[in-house]
């Protein structure tokens, strides 16, 4: 049975190369402690050709003018975990966590799905590469041996069966005795054992793992006892064992801590951007979408901000709005910095970084932070994707993401909640009704299930046409003059064209609700036709009883 | 020159060359930059020919009419009123229709039937709203299905005409840029005519070169005509008269209270004034079509 391991090298290092891809040409070294007592655990090769090395202090360090210097990130190393488990869970639904750079997969059966081994061996390379990680890959008979091959040889190394201990011959006697990235504590006494195992290999001359191989077995248990032998199996490639699989938790997120706070959108547009490529990355390797994505800024506390810098400019204040799929405005707490949060629900599973970011930009410039940013967060609802048989001869609609992005640019002209659908209440009250999402998707999947009811519609022939009514939205005021209690005639200081006598009128009808409510409503209801310059128009008049005042509430055209 | 070079570089599309004219250049008087450079081999370029040959070149470009491509007639859809759809063979396809008309004459009524049109064919619609006067009782009333209709409420709390116009022609854009709707209707009914005639005539120009070839019904209701010769559709309602027969009620005989009086329905008269979908010539027509009040209508 096959197996493969990635193995990332200076694990720490890459981790911040992933947030930071534009470092990678740099001489770039991780230090981490408490000042000023900080200290080198991680180098990349640039540096080590400079000859910076792990152990040497950050003042040390500070003194080479070429090398560029990162705080330890744990946060971006438990995201490019992360972000390693899901290559490899792509290709394989078997999975050893066996260390923070280094996972193991079972590759039994997958040749007949991915191809040989030496192409899923490459295509495991590249995708490791999409998701920002330079690692290693080895295949092999055995997880042992994959393991020692990705630990010892650069970039993409299979290992045909049964020859493990002529590949693995070349390799100093070392890489036994690593695991795990640097920095990581292991036991003392692991450690010691470790120590002076390998200080008696050397002094026995062993170098490489073949001449460990070709020690004789007896004599060497004899001197190092089960370690040794199980150091000699290893050296040779036969060691078996099963592996340990991990059920990697579906959460997809992405965050990055800043230097230095950022205060234009611009900025954070870019930022943005490179998360959400990665996170797209990550749900393609394990062929999800998402319906829903969250962004969380941190934001500086504003009482250490220059007042007159201008921060994303004002806030807009929030409307009434119906769309729950926006969270509320930022909230600070005194003394500490506030969280930002916005939430971007999607109306169908869709997977576009360049639509995300745009509808996030959109988003952000209709509510901005309003304070500087420190750490940006962005998690991805995981969804399956959606399917969707097209027709050739059904209605034309709009593309999902096509829309969703018109949506959004248009609800940034007339605000959130002028733009939708309508829905009717359950009321008789006058503008009984309220504007929800418009999702054709949703519409088109119930319109093909329904379709099978064969609804019989009249056909336009027999159908009448309705006559409509044009809402004034407010009312206008109307100032009425009645006789004998009979509308005689009427005038409106807002509209010239709705004033003049009054020629003919139906009514009242009088309506009234929520009669057990605080808004209470009651009305009577005038239809009139009014004389003026262009004709006869028709109007509704509206008396209201609480109130006492009359309106002219619509048109009917 | 000969008559068989004239027809065939004409059928062709090319300009004609006298083979007999061609001829490798002169050396030229080097300048400047040639005298250092590196020398370039001779070309042969066609000599100086006179004004009417050229003039007889340019014409040789010219495809002529007998090859041009036949340009397809719109697809017409019913627009809900089988008595507009007598008049005008329907609404069409990828081009922009206007509906001009005073108050009360029936545009609503006209705009509201062909939505619900569309939407029964399972299309899906906007209604861009300059003025913020769409019922939603009316839209239920016409059959509309409230689903595929995306409602665009222009103005927000402010009054002035300016701001909405700008908004639904920025929205207007965006919906035509984004596609896929059957029908966009926009609502300039309440905007007064000084100030939708503000509009250029390159707007309503763009507007129907980005409905062009789609399969979006582009439709207007205004007072006055404003979009000149780039609506391919236009229809003019007439005002609504007292004193006939149009408005119709209950006991017209006799006087009778006003409590025992209904509006039922509204006569609507309809103009042909403009149609470019067919060849024949245009010609004025007229319709009248009742339109019943949503508690008359059942």
């Amino acid at each position: 049975m096959p197996f493969a391991c990635i193995f990332v090298p200076d694990f720490p290092v890459a981790a911040v190369l992933r947030a930071e891809a534009e470092l990678r040409t740099q001489a770039l070294a991780i230090f981490e402690g408490r000042p000023p007592l900080e200290k080198l655990f991680a180098v990349n090769e640039s540096a080590r050709r400079i000859g910076i090395t792990p152990g040497m202090t950050k003042a040390q360090a500070e003194l080479c003018s070429e090398l560029t210097l990162r705080s330890r990130s744990r946060l971006q190393e438990s995201l490019a975990h992360a972000a390693l488990l899901d290559c490899a869970q792509s290709f394989s639904p078997c999975v050893e966590d066996a260390a923070a750079d280094t996972v193991i997969l079972d590759l039994a059966g997958m040749e007949s799905l991915f191809g040989s081994l030496s192409g899923i061996a490459r295509n495991l390379f590249r995708r490791a590469v999409e998701l920002g990680l330079d690692g290693s890959v080895a295949v092999a008979s055995n997880p042992d041996a994959a393991v020692l091959a990705a630990r010892g040889f650069s970039g993409v190394t299979v290992i045909p069966a049964g020859k493990e201990t002529e590949s693995l011959g070349s390799l100093p006697v070392e890489v036994l005795f690593t695991g795990g990235p640097e920095g990581e504590k292991k036991e003392d006494a692991q450690q010691k054992e470790s120590a002076r195992l390998l200080a008696t290999l050397e002094r026995w001359g062993i170098r490489n793992l073949r001449a460990l191989a070709a020690l004789p077995e007896v004599a060497l248990s004899e001197r190092l006892g089960q370690e040794g032998l199980c150091l000699q199996q290893l050296a040779r490639g036969s060691a078996s064992r099963t592996l340990v699989p991990v059920e990697a938790p579906a959460i997809f997120e992405e965050a990055v801590e800043l230097e230095y706070p950022i205060v234009l959108l611009e900025p954070l547009a870019f930022l943005l951007n490179r998360l959400l490529e990665q996170l797209c990355a990550r749900l393609a390797a394990r062929a999800l979408n998402t319906q829903e994505l969250r962004l969380t800024l941190e934001l500086q506390n504003l009482a250490g901000v220059d007042p007159h810098l201008d921060i994303f400019g004002i806030p807009s204040e929030s409307d009434a709005s119906h769309d729950v799929s926006q969270k509320a405005a930022p909230h600070f707490i005194s003394g500490r910095q506030g969280k930002f949060c916005r939430t971007l629900s999607l109306p169908l599973p869709m997977l576009d970084p360049k639509l995300f970011l745009k509808l996030l930009q959109l988003d952000l410039n209709a509510h901005p932070p309003g304070a500087p940013i420190q750490k940006i967060h962005l998690a991805a609802e995981p969804a399956r994707p959606r399917s969707a048989q097209g027709g050739l001869f059904l209605p034309p609609s709009p593309e999902p993401e096509k829309l969703e992005l018109t949506l959004a640019r248009i609800a940034g002209l007339v605000g959130e909640s002028r733009v939708g659908s309508l829905e009717l209440l359950d009321t008789h009250r006058a503008e009984g009704f309220r504007m929800r999402r418009f999702v054709p998707g949703a519409i088109q999947e119930r319109s093909a299930q329904e379709n099978h009811l064969h609804k019989k519609d009249k056909p336009a022939g027999e159908r009448s046409a309705v006559a409509a009514l044009r809402m004034f939205r407010p009312p206008l005021k109307a100032a009425v003059t009645l006789e004998n209690g009979q509308l005689v005639c009427l005038a409106c200081a807002k509209k010239r064209e709705v004033q003049g006598n009054i020629l003919w009128k139906a009514g009242p009808w009088r309506s009234s609700g929520d009669w057990w409510e605080r808004e209470a409503w009651s009305r009577d209801e005038w239809d009139i036709a009014l004389q003026n310059a262009e004709g006869v128009t028709l109007f509704r008049l509206v008396h209201d009883l609480l109130g006492g005042g009359w309106f002219v509430e619509g048109t009917y055209d | 020159m000969s008559s068989a070079v004239f027809s065939t570089s004409a059928a062709q599309g090319r300009p004609f060359v006298f083979d007999s004219e061609i001829r490798d250049e002169v050396c030229p008087q080097p300048s400047g930059a040639e005298l250092f450079g590196e020398a370039r081999p001779p070309r042969r370029v066609v000599s100086t020919i006179s004004n009417a040959a050229l003039k007889d070149a340019r014409l040789a470009e010219v495809t002529p009419a007998s090859r041009l491509a036949a340009r397809m007639a719109p697809e017409m859809v019913p627009s809900g009123i089988a008595e507009m759809d007598a008049l005008t063979g329907g609404l069409p396809r990828g081009c922009l229709t206007e509906i001009c008309g005073s108050a009360s004459s029936g545009r609503s009524t006209l705009l509201l039937a062909a939505l619900a049109a569309a939407t029964r064919r399972g299309e899906f619609c906007a209604f861009v709203d300059a003025s913020d006067a769409l019922d939603p009782q009316s839209v239920a009333a016409a059959g509309i299905e409230l689903d595929r209709l995306l409602w665009v409420r222009c103005g927000g709390n402010s009054q002035q005409v300016e701001p909405r116009l700008e908004q639904l022609m920025r929205v207007a854009d965006l919906l035509l840029e984004g596609g896929g709707f059957g029908m966009i209707a926009l609502d300039l009914g309440d905007i007064p005519p000084q100030n939708a005639r503000r509009i250029p005539l390159a707007t309503w120009f763009r507007f129907r070169r980005a409905v062009e070839y789609t399969p979006t019904v582009l439709l207007t209701i205004e007072r006055q005509s404003i979009a000149g010769s780039c609506s391919s559709l236009l229809i003019k309602l007439g005002s609504l008269k007292l004193g006939s027969s149009e408005l119709s009620m209950s006991n017209s005989q006799y006087p009778a209270p006003t409590h025992a009086q209904l509006l039922t329905k509204v006569q609507v008269t309809a103009e042909l004034v403009r149609s470019r979908m067919d060849r024949k010539p245009v010609r004025s027509a007229e319709i009248t079509f009742a339109s019943r009040t949503a508690w008359a209508a059942g």
